[in-house]
């Protein structure tokens, strides 16, 4: 039992996070509860504390709009937080997109789609390219760009307000990563993934490898969402310090030689100095 | 130059247009989708919404205003309902807007695009200013115009007496009875919708368009001579003049002319 819980620790604390918010946000709309109202676009907190996408305030502004007092409040609050524990931590830990693609790279590795289909044909800077593109849509069109596309929202929203034809997107999403790309949507498509991305290329949780302990199992890579971050496992002794690893700690809970482990930055660089 | 650098560089070339072609592709695509979708006229959007052009811009379909909302009037755009995605609207035929006193839709607006100025008159929120919409009567299927007594649009109006009246006239078919029919006036109305809801016709004879729909525009060439506000417009005024292939020479002349006569 306890192997068990070492092997999806984190994997049990990411999935209660992610349907815990949606529990909250869903709560909101369904019984008046006040603690998390909203969506991912944006919420109040407590009804008091607003808390904002800021990558819809950046596609706000891209477009034209007048940005309100709350919302940039919340979308700093937001920005600074992702900026402190890894801006893609939204992306494993807080996105209901996430439990889709999971769902679907599980699958794929269980039915072996890459054995017939080695060759990745897209490559993963694609999402900086959305990104740069839905800001200068934003721009031209004076409307949101990816606000009106992003089957994130549809699939939130969706959740709370009343799914409609959204069911339509997340099939898409899922046979799409299933059949397609390997992590298509959220490993190379996803424009919010690119933001956070970039959110979290100085943040202070980081994933750390201690290249002594690793027997080159490779099951860290096997299951990485990411997998060009972990670049230097059985090589190098070294925080994972790309911006796009997840903090999702997949790799962490399936390493038994214990290679991987979380870490704050700042510390990782004076025990060095003091080595 | 080598064979190899000529071949990296064409490949480089190559894969750079085939970047910005995809790049092209994807952004029409994407920018014809975004201008369909947002284009949606008929739309009846909550108390204090800015200018439909802005409020694209600046909604960011949180849904707060869906949650605030005690009647479960608005809603939020869900795929398949062919209107901007995610952004609040009502149906007033299923629940129309009950005007709450406080409003409490719009103060929870993060972004503005329910505007509290809008609906506010010496600092107190006052839902009477709202201009969600304009009433429309078709008097070809509202039974009052037949002479059937129905005033149920006039008793449903929260603004009653304002926002609809009943106008008397003679009904000269029976030559005893009189119509009681209902007038909309556009300066109260604030298009809550009360009135589709109670309509009793099988489809309503009284609906709510959004004012831009509704309304023409007299523009500025038209001024209300007899109105002291009306004319204030006119202070600032500036001669413009233009000049048309009729207009070049002076009237008498241009009427005199028998040019294009013969």
């Amino acid at each position: 039992m306890k192997t068990l819980w070492n092997k999806y620790r984190y994997l049990f604390f990411r999935r209660t996070t992610q349907v815990g918010l949606l529990f909250l946000y869903f709560g909101a709309n369904a019984w008046g509860w006040t603690a998390l109202m909203g969506n991912l676009s944006s919420s109040s907190l407590f009804g008091i504390i607003p808390l904002s996408d800021p990558y819809a305030a950046l596609q706000m502004l891209a477009a034209g709009a007048v940005l309100a007092v709350d919302l940039v409040v919340g979308a700093l609050i937001i920005t600074v937080f992702y900026f402190v524990v890894g801006g893609r931590a939204f992306c494993s830990w807080v996105c209901p997109v996430n439990l889709i693609t999971d769902a679907a790279a599980f699958l794929r590795r269980k039915i072996k789609v890459d054995d017939f289909a080695k060759k990745q044909p897209a490559t993963r800077n694609l999402r900086y390219w959305v990104l740069g593109l839905s800001l200068i849509i934003s721009f031209a069109m004076g409307v949101t760009a990816f606000e009106f596309v992003s089957p994130i929202s549809m699939l939130h929203r969706g959740i709370i307000f009343g799914m409609g034809f959204g069911w339509a997107a997340v099939l898409i999403i899922f046979n799409f990563d299933l059949l397609v790309l390997k992590n298509g949507w959220c490993g190379h498509i996803c424009p919010l993934g690119g933001f956070y991305s970039l959110v979290g290329k100085y943040s202070l949780v980081r994933v750390h490898h201690t290249q002594e302990n690793c027997t080159l199992c490779m099951k860290c890579k096997v299951v990485c969402p990411e997998q060009q971050v972990l670049y230097m496992i059985g090589k190098e002794t070294m925080p994972v310090l790309s911006g796009e690893c997840t903090n999702c700690a997949r790799c962490i809970e399936v390493c038994d030689d214990d290679a991987l482990n979380f870490s704050i930055r700042d510390l990782i660089k004076n025990n060095k100095s003091g080595e | 130059m080598t064979a190899r650098e000529e071949s990296d560089r064409r490949k480089f070339i190559l894969r750079m247009a085939r970047g910005a072609g995809i790049a092209a592709l994807g952004g029409f695509v994407w920018s014809a989708y975004v201008d369909e979708v947002t284009a949606s006229q008929l739309l009846l959007r909550p108390p204090g919404a800015i200018k439909e052009e802005d409020f694209l811009k600046t909604c960011v379909k949180c849904g707060l205003c869906v949650e605030a909302c005690p009647y479960d009037t608005l809603l939020l755009a869900k795929p398949g309902d062919h209107k901007p995605l995610g952004t609040p609207y009502f149906i007033p035929r299923d629940i129309p807007c009950y005007m709450c006193p406080d409003i409490p839709c719009v103060p929870v607006c993060p972004t503005g695009a329910l505007d509290e100025a809008s609906v506010t008159t010496d600092g107190k929120l006052d839902i009477n200013i709202a201009e969600m919409g304009l009433a429309v009567i078709d008097r070809e299927t509202c039974i009052a115009f037949w002479g059937i007594q129905c005033d149920a649009c006039y008793r449903a109006c929260p603004i009653l007496g304002q926002a609809i009246s009943v106008e008397y006239h003679k009904n000269e078919r029976t030559g005893k009875h009189a119509y009681l029919t209902p007038v909309v006036h556009a300066d109260a109305c604030t298009g809550c919708g009360l009135c589709e809801k109670a309509c009793v016709t099988e489809k309503p004879a009284i609906f709510i368009l959004p004012k831009e729909v509704a309304m023409g525009k007299a523009g500025n060439y038209y001024i209300k001579g007899w109105d002291k506000k009306d004319e204030k417009r006119l202070e600032n005024a500036q001669e413009i003049k233009s000049t048309t292939e009729i207009s070049k020479e002076s009237a008498v002349d241009s009427l005199n002319s028998d040019k294009g006569l013969y």
